[in-house]
């Protein structure tokens, strides 16, 4: 919910489109006093209450046309990382007390309010946070240890011998990447598709990031739309059964095809274009499949879930389950600027040069 | 919020403008533009008792190219792009004449048509101050984004919210419906309030950026636009448009533009991606690239 125009580079936008670097967690262990220990209840940090049976007995409400009703506003921020730390000692779902340790440990790596790094990073911290959601600071309410539910360890599956071509270009990639992170890009085109205001969090599947993880959700007869908030597009999901575009007609967001089944929205999205970047981690989009599953679990959640699959990438499909929170209708979604404003890929490039001018970064 | 007290006094100011303003200069077209072409029609209803405004719809008109009436051209370096760059002609949608600039305004609308292909993004300071918004592939705001030649989709459900869509660089805006209060921020879309009266969805639309253009011709407005729109279904297959324009720091009145909007029929249509940020990246950043 926070307007940021300008893209704020030197934060690692965490798991977005598989591209951007991945965060480099603090290693420090969290001290014992960063926040008050006792048994977990995400939401309301009082004691926890006896966990009711998952709420089968909720029926869904449905649109006047009669499908289920998914229309609102969502949240889908946790700390709750996509693949299972080696931390827990591989167990899936934690105890209450583990899991207000595990939120603990993640919530001090996360979060930028702390007093640990000098007058400097103090500064750099603050104004950081205010723009993050405070809701990436807690763990999944049902205290699982990874995102991802299947396979059965919570990791990705490992992947399958890649050929020369997709090596060079990951190795390409990592190159880039980290002539950003010095501060040093060559060009605009070699900078993320989110940092180039291209795609960023409205490309499937979609993960939790530090800010602005909502989604409003439109619904008229025959289509689900999800808008995602940034960067300001409209996903339309025709339910009508009408085929694929031709596979010659690609797209940066692909194409998608939906259908209720039972109380779930099933998506099916296809024709993603072959660019660096557009599909998730470096998959191969000449093979790479990905449904996503969406249901209405309780009024204020929807239970979100997506499957990839590619067989020239992991050895195996694998799935990730995330809540999605519905946010008080008072909270609203705003526009989310992002190129019109882009000031940071100028100063990224200039200061590069500058750098150049000066003597830096010569091999 | 920095605009809040004086947007609340234009509003008032506004209102009253507006009165006199539809009275004298666009009563006809209020009134009757709508359904001239059309014989009387009612539309569909969705179960809340209101028309389904539901569809992919596109503007026929060339308005994105000037509002005011355009000779056929050859565009921007013929030498080029031969015919493949030209831009057809049109006639004016502005009722009643021309745009009534302030004097003092129209200076500006002819240095931006001078400098409508010029960008310079090397001091954040004037990042705006040079080149059409659309020439970058900026969110185009309202009611441009309507005439661009692109379609658009109005979702129109259950929910106080309508949304539309728009193919040219994915711009989305939500509508909120019978909303109270004023834009929270400013925002290149703006902030969309609407209601119905009877089968006219009206849109009062504030908060917008000041740097969006109305067309490639450099006409422009202030950060004190107002704009109203008024989408009428007049047939299964027609919306009629209108919007009045307001904005009391370039223009001497309230003035209005009005055409319609056709649904695309073609089997399986659907939006697609005009994803335009890539081709501008040279344009505007082009010259900070590292070169060998």
């Amino acid at each position: 919910m926070v307007v940021v125009a300008v893209v704020i580079v030197p934060v690692a936008l965490r798991a977005v489109a598989g591209q951007a670097p991945p965060a480099q967690p603090a290693s420090a262990a969290p001290p014992a006093s960063a926040v008050p220990s006792k048994p977990f209840d995400a939401a309301q940090g009082r004691p926890a209450p006896k966990r009711p049976a998952p709420p089968k007995a909720w029926t869904p409400t449905r649109t006047p046309w009669g499908d289920p009703d998914l229309q609102g506003v969502w949240n889908d921020a946790t700390s709750t990382p996509l693949q299972r730390p080696s931390t827990r000692g591989g167990k899936d779902v934690l105890s209450d007390e583990e899991a207000n340790e595990f939120q603990q440990e993640l919530a001090f790596d996360l979060t930028r309010d702390r007093r640990d790094g000098g007058p400097e990073a103090d500064v750099n911290r603050a104004y950081n946070d205010h723009w993050m959601d405070a809701r990436r600071l807690k763990i999944t309410a049902d205290r699982r240890t990874s995102l991802i539910v299947d396979p059965a360890d919570g990791r990705i599956p490992p992947l399958v011998p890649l050929d020369p071509e997709r090596q060079n270009a990951r190795a390409a990639r990592a190159n880039a990447n980290a002539r950003f992170n010095a501060g040093m890009p060559y060009s605009p085109e070699e900078m993320s598709l989110p940092v180039r205001c291209i795609i960023r969090t409205d490309s499937p599947p979609y993960l939790p990031t530090i800010y602005n993880n909502d989604f409003q959700i439109f619904q008229s007869p025959g289509f689900v739309v999800i808008a995602p908030e940034m960067i300001h597009s409209a996903r339309i999901i025709p339910l009508d059964g009408r085929p694929h575009l031709g596979k010659n007609l690609r797209q940066w967001l692909g194409d998608t095809r939906g259908r209720f089944d039972g109380g779930t929205l099933v998506i099916e999205t296809t024709n993603f274009r072959t660019d660096d970047g557009v599909v998730f981690q470096g998959a191969n989009p000449a093979t790479y499949t990905i449904t996503e599953r969406l249901r209405r679990v309780a009024p204020d959640s929807i239970s979100y879930e997506f499957t990839v699959e590619d067989p020239t990438t992991w050895t195996k499909p694998w799935t990730a389950l995330i809540p999605w929170t519905k946010i008080d209708p008072a909270e609203q979604m705003y526009e989310y600027g992002c190129h019109e404003d882009n000031y940071d890929i100028v100063h990224l490039l200039r200061g590069a040069r500058t750098r150049e001018k000066n003597g830096e970064g010569k091999r | 919020m920095r605009n809040l007290c004086r947007r609340v006094m234009i509003l008032g100011v506004t209102a009253a403008v507006i009165a006199v303003g539809l009275t004298v200069a666009t009563n006809a077209g209020q009134q009757a533009s709508p359904a001239r072409p059309f014989p009387p029609y009612k539309a569909p209803r969705l179960a809340d008792g209101h028309p389904d405004l539901n569809g992919l719809w596109q503007a026929l008109v060339t308005a994105n190219i000037d509002l005011d009436d355009h000779e056929a051209q050859s565009g921007p370096h013929p030498e080029l792009l031969g015919a493949y760059g030209g831009w057809p002609a049109g006639q004016r949608i502005v009722e009643g004449g021309e745009i009534p600039y302030q004097t003092s305004a129209l200076a500006k609308r002819t240095q931006n048509l001078e400098n409508r292909m010029k960008v310079d993004v090397s001091d954040d300071k004037k990042w705006h101050d040079l080149g059409d918004p659309e020439f970058k592939c900026y969110l185009p705001g309202v009611p441009r984004a309507t005439y661009m030649p692109f379609p658009f989709q109005i979702v129109q459900g259950s929910s106080p919210y309508i949304l539309i869509a728009y193919e040219f660089t994915s711009a989305t805006r939500t509508i909120r419906m019978n909303w109270k209060g004023d834009a929270p921020t400013d925002s290149w879309m703006g902030w969309s309030r609407g209601r119905w009266e009877g089968d006219t969805l009206v849109v009062d639309v504030t908060g917008q950026r000041e740097e969006t253009w109305f067309d490639r011709a450099g006409n422009y407005h202030s950060d004190a636009l107002h704009v109203v729109e008024r989408y009428t279904p007049v047939s299964p297959y027609h919306l009629m448009y209108e919007a009045t324009i307001e904005d009391p720091k370039v223009f001497t009145r309230p003035w209005k533009i009005s055409f319609p909007l056709y649904r695309r029929m073609e089997k399986d249509v659907q939006q697609l991606e005009f994803k335009c940020v890539p081709w501008t990246e040279e344009l505007l950043f082009g010259k900070f690239r590292k070169t060998p």
